[in-house]
């Protein structure tokens, strides 16, 4: 069985970086934001890893990156991620920001993946985060999932296993720190990822130049993606109303901190 | 007014250092990040520098190079590389980039390119085909390890060091048979050689001590050939603890195909067709670059962690409230701290802005050099006719230097007819190229490692521990070496005592100081008049002779032409600063990612240039008036010559109008800018 794998995922800014609210000019961005370093949304990142892997098991798979995002930024960060495993990229030109709601980026990724050519529906795996490092909604997949009419779905997914029938089983996480492993038919299935279990692949620039001749003239064509956040305005934030007083005390056990917290939680 | 709003990053540094459009050169960098802050980072964060000799650890650091391209970095997509064309820019990156995090794991990476640099620059076609690929790591599919290589030139004293004429290491004919190839006994010493550890391949210099050989040439040892090939003792070096380095003591039996370049047989004698001068010189043309950029990063890897120290000095205490200056801005609330990380951050920048200068004119000299080769070869000119054609050149690579600086004013057909004579446009890349590869590696070296302890010194006590964010003080220390290997500074002076007289380079030097005066930037006029004045004390000395008569400017004189070596080392740094901010002033207002933002960097980056052409100024002036006076030549004593360089230096020192001001401004932006919440790389 081969797969037709879409992942979808866009940047962030680096996790380290001072990020700082304000108002712009399109609604709530971040404090120069468009200079502040990008990385591939970390989730995403997972997601794509995992993708490559199971594309390389199983001969004559493809693997898509679907990405709505600053086309200039974008090319940026491919410098590192195209180096990562191959892909083919898909860009819609927009904003990537926390600000975005997660339906109008569902609805530009659903007309990006709608225009891919070649694409094979009966053996589509939509691939993504099941959460996003600038927005944890958790959204977008599951309206993108339901745009395309792709109703098998599974969140915070840390495995997938494929049988030979073209079945395959998905292990996610649920509360508790628990798994729940479940079997799924086939595709098209919609896989939102936690963190997978594969490790970041080291760079390899020969995979990189591969991957730059379609990378390029894919961000050239980006079409603009109708999302943003103009209009939005946050009227107030506030902190959580309970606020545990807490003091510091040398060397105290760790299983007496955590009991302390558990009392205090349980009011 | 509109500043700097954050810490520079790629975009910036694609249009200044000019690979905006060099993919295959911007993956490298991402490479060399991402091993440098973490794999490397680790190494130093552990206290893996704690030891001379070379661990399991460290060796991880060649895995890590293998697997993410760095190592197959130097080889032609044919040889297992994966860029196209020369490589000088994208080495020089990425030894920055590693050099960010540790001076040692740069050395590391950039040795065994080192290594195969004399098969690379004049190996013969076989040899180039044998021993590339074998130091390229193996593809996914291929059974067979990396091969690595060290490169031996230094011996134990007394032969070679910065004098690299008296060889101690040797070679004999020791079997000849009847039409078959000689067998050589090569008895060879080192010192301080590195990658020694692990090398299996070590290129290395000797002489001939038999009369069937003749004069000297470099060789290709194999650590399985007969004979001994003893690793020898580890250097008990205190810098770059992530190389490895030993004085290795071989001795063994080689074929004569292993000379690089190969030999023809005249009259009975060996004659290797390359001298080892002849290949050093070749092959630390263009070595030398990376050397250098590494001390600039280093300076430029400061800017982060001595702000971030300083803004939270004062934090947690029981004075300064979130919100009062105290707490925001702690040490920064001190004009001085701010001042001299400024210039810490300005002299970083000349050095990159130098030394990538010199970087991309050695990416582009290659193919001239290689094209001029063919030329001669064809046309059969050989030794000294060489010279004489080239002279012939000159007139035509004058003529050239100026249309190419008239600013539209001159006649372009005519400029375009020069530009496709090879021979031109050689002889102004190798003046150039003659000036300003020892430059990088004299002045960002030397200047840097004495900025880099200004760096180490705003930090205060943390500075010189080794938990110190940003390694600072490693990083001073190895300055040290940076300025040590790869010839110390008495050789890139040396070197440049000679190239810096070349009446070409001397022309193009005229013409940047014009085009410094046309821009009217803040700070190029004073620049522009140093220039003039350093050209003016050229010629003075050149001409001149001391109160006793003795000629001056003189090969034996080092203490005329050294300093003035110095003095240019300055000017030029602070040159291409200029250079590199008036296209980050073009070029940021097109970047979508820069556009907002391109003011405030065009007006800081402004300031910084302005800050580091006064200092050089000032530099310049103080050598070359010691220089004009000091020799107590009758000429200046209160004659015409006196009068002349009076007001060039007055003319100097009245236009460091301002330049105080632009350093108020560039300090006062470092309170302001952005940066990240901590360092992307371990403590
Ligand atoms: C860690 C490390 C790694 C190295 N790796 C290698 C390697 O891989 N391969 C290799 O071949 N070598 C290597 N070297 C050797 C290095 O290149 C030499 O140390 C360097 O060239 C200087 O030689 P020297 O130490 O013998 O100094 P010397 O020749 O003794 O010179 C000492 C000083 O004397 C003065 N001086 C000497 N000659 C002159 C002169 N003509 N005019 C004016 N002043 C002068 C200068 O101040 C000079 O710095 C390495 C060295 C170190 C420390």
């Amino acid at each position: 069985m081969s797969y037709h794998i879409v992942v979808c995922g866009s940047i962030v800014p680096d996790p380290l970086q001072t990020l700082e609210p304000v108002a712009g000019p399109g609604g709530p961005a971040l404090k120069n934001e468009m200079m502040l370093p990008a990385v591939l949304d970390p989730w995403a990142a997972h997601a794509l890893y995992e993708a490559a892997n199971l594309a390389k098991a199983a001969p004559g798979s493809r693997v898509w990156l679907v990405s709505v995002g600053p086309k200039a930024k974008l090319q940026q960060v491919m410098m590192h991620v195209a180096q990562k495993v191959p892909f083919e990229l898909v860009v819609m030109d927009g904003p990537a920001g926390g600000f975005v709601e997660a339906a109008d980026t569902a609805a530009a990724l659903a007309q990006a993946v709608e225009g891919i050519a070649g694409l094979e529906k009966d053996r589509l795996l939509l691939f993504g985060g099941w959460s996003s490092a600038s927005r944890g909604t958790g959204a977008t997949m599951q309206i993108l999932g339901e745009l395309l009419g792709v109703t098998e779905q599974f969140q915070g997914v840390d495995e997938l296993r494929p049988a030979d029938d073209g079945s395959f089983e998905v292990k996610e996480r649920i509360e508790g720190g628990g798994y729940l492993r479940s079997r799924c038919a086939g595709a098209p299935a919609v896989l939102g990822w936690a963190t997978g279990n594969l490790p970041e692949p080291p760079n390899n620039p020969q995979v990189g130049m591969q991957n730059m001749r379609l990378i390029m003239p894919a961000l050239q064509k980006a079409r603009p993606a109708a999302v943003g956040a103009a209009g939005v305005a946050y009227k107030a934030v506030e902190l959580p109303g309970a606020r545990r007083q807490t003091r510091i005390v040398k060397d105290a056990p760790v299983d007496d901190i955590a009991r302390e917290i558990v009392e205090w939680i349980k009011g | 007014m509109e500043t700097l709003r954050t810490l520079p990053g790629d975009d910036v540094r694609q249009i200044m250092w000019r690979y905006a459009d060099r993919f295959d050169i911007q993956m490298a960098v991402q490479s060399a990040r991402s091993i440098a802050r973490s794999v490397v980072a680790r190494l130093v964060a552990d206290g893996a520098r704690n030891t001379h000799e070379w661990t399991a650890r460290k060796a991880e650091l060649l895995k890590a190079f293998d697997e993410s391209g760095l190592t197959a970095i130097y080889m032609d997509p044919a040889e297992g590389g994966f860029i196209e064309g020369p490589k000088n820019l994208a080495l020089a990156l990425v030894a920055m980039e590693l050099a960010w995090v540790d001076g040692g794991a740069a050395t590391s990476a950039l040795a065994s390119c080192l290594g195969l640099a004399p098969i690379h620059e004049k190996g013969t076609a076989e040899q180039r085909a044998h021993y590339l690929p074998l130091c390229t790591p193996p593809q996914p599919g291929e059974e067979r390890t990396c091969r690595r290589a060290a490169f031996a030139l230094t011996e134990p004293l007394p032969y070679v060091g910065v004098d690299t004429g008296i060889l101690g290491g040797k070679m004999r004919v020791e079997r000849w048979d009847e039409g078959a190839e000689p067998l050589l006994k090569i008895e060879k010493r080192g010192r301080f050689i590195t990658n020694m550890d692990f090398a299996d391949i070590v290129t290395a210099a000797v002489e001939s001590d038999d009369p069937r050989i003749k004069g000297s040439c470099m060789v290709i040892l194999e650590k399985d050939d007969p004979g001994t090939f003893d690793r020898g003792a580890p250097t008990l070096k205190m810098v770059h603890q992530l190389s490895s380095t030993r004085d290795p003591v071989m001795s063994l039996t080689v074929p004569a195909s292993r000379i690089i370049g190969g030999y023809d047989v005249v009259d009975g004698v060996i004659v290797p067709r390359f001298g080892h001068g002849e290949i050093i010189a070749s092959v630390f043309h263009r070595t030398r670059i990376p050397v250098g950029l590494m001390t600039s990063a280093k300076l430029l890897s400061a800017i982060e962690p001595v702000i971030r120290y300083h803004r939270q000095r004062f934090r947690g205490g029981a004075v300064g409230e979130p919100g009062s200056r105290r707490h925001e801005l702690g040490l920064q609330m001190n004009e001085d701290a701010l001042q001299r990380l400024v210039d810490v951050w300005a002299t970083g920048e000349a050095g990159c802005s130098l030394g990538l200068a010199a970087a991309r004119l050695a990416d582009r000299f290659d193919p001239v050099e290689r094209e001029k080769d063919r030329l001669f070869a064809e046309q059969g000119i050989k030794g000294r006719k060489q010279l004489a054609a080239l002279k012939d050149s000159q007139e035509r690579a004058l003529e050239y230097v100026r249309l190419k600086h008239a600013d539209g004013q001159g006649d372009p057909a005519r400029l375009a007819e020069l530009e496709a004579d090879t021979l031109v446009r050689f002889v102004y890349m190798d003046a150039l190229a003659g000036v300003l590869n020892p430059a990088t590696k004299l002045w960002n070296t030397g200047v840097g490692a004495t900025v880099m302890r200004e760096a180490v010194s705003l930090v205060g006590g943390y500075g010189i521990t080794e938990d110190c964010p940003g390694f600072l003080c490693h990083k001073w220390m190895d300055s040290q070496l940076e300025a040590t290997y790869e010839g110390p500074e008495a050789v890139q002076r040396r070197h440049l005592s000679l190239t810096m007289t070349n009446p070409v380079f001397l022309e193009a030097l005229r013409q940047w100081s014009a085009g410094l005066r046309r821009s009217g930037a803040e700070g190029a006029t004073a620049l522009a008049g140093a220039l003039d004045m350093w050209l003016w004390t050229l010629d003075f000395l050149q001409k001149g002779a001391d109160s006793e008569g003795r000629k001056l400017y003189h090969g034996k004189r080092q203490g005329v032409s050294f300093p003035l070596a110095d003095a240019l080392g300055w000017l030029l740094a602070a040159r291409f600063l200029f250079e590199d901010v008036v296209e980050l002033a073009a070029q940021a207002p097109g970047s979508p990612v820069l556009a907002e933002a391109a003011p405030g960097l065009a007006a800081f980056y402004a300031d910084l240039a302005c800050v580091q052409a006064a200092r050089a100024a000032g530099e310049a002036a103080r050598i070359c008036a010691e220089l004009v006076y000091g020799y107590g030549c009758a000429d200046v004593a209160g004659g015409a010559c006196d009068d002349a360089f009076a007001s060039l230096r007055q003319g100097v020192d009245k236009a460091l109008s301002g330049a105080r001001l632009a350093k108020d401004r560039a300090a006062e932006a470092l309170t302001g800018v952005m940066i990240p919440e901590a360092l992307d790389y371990p403590l």
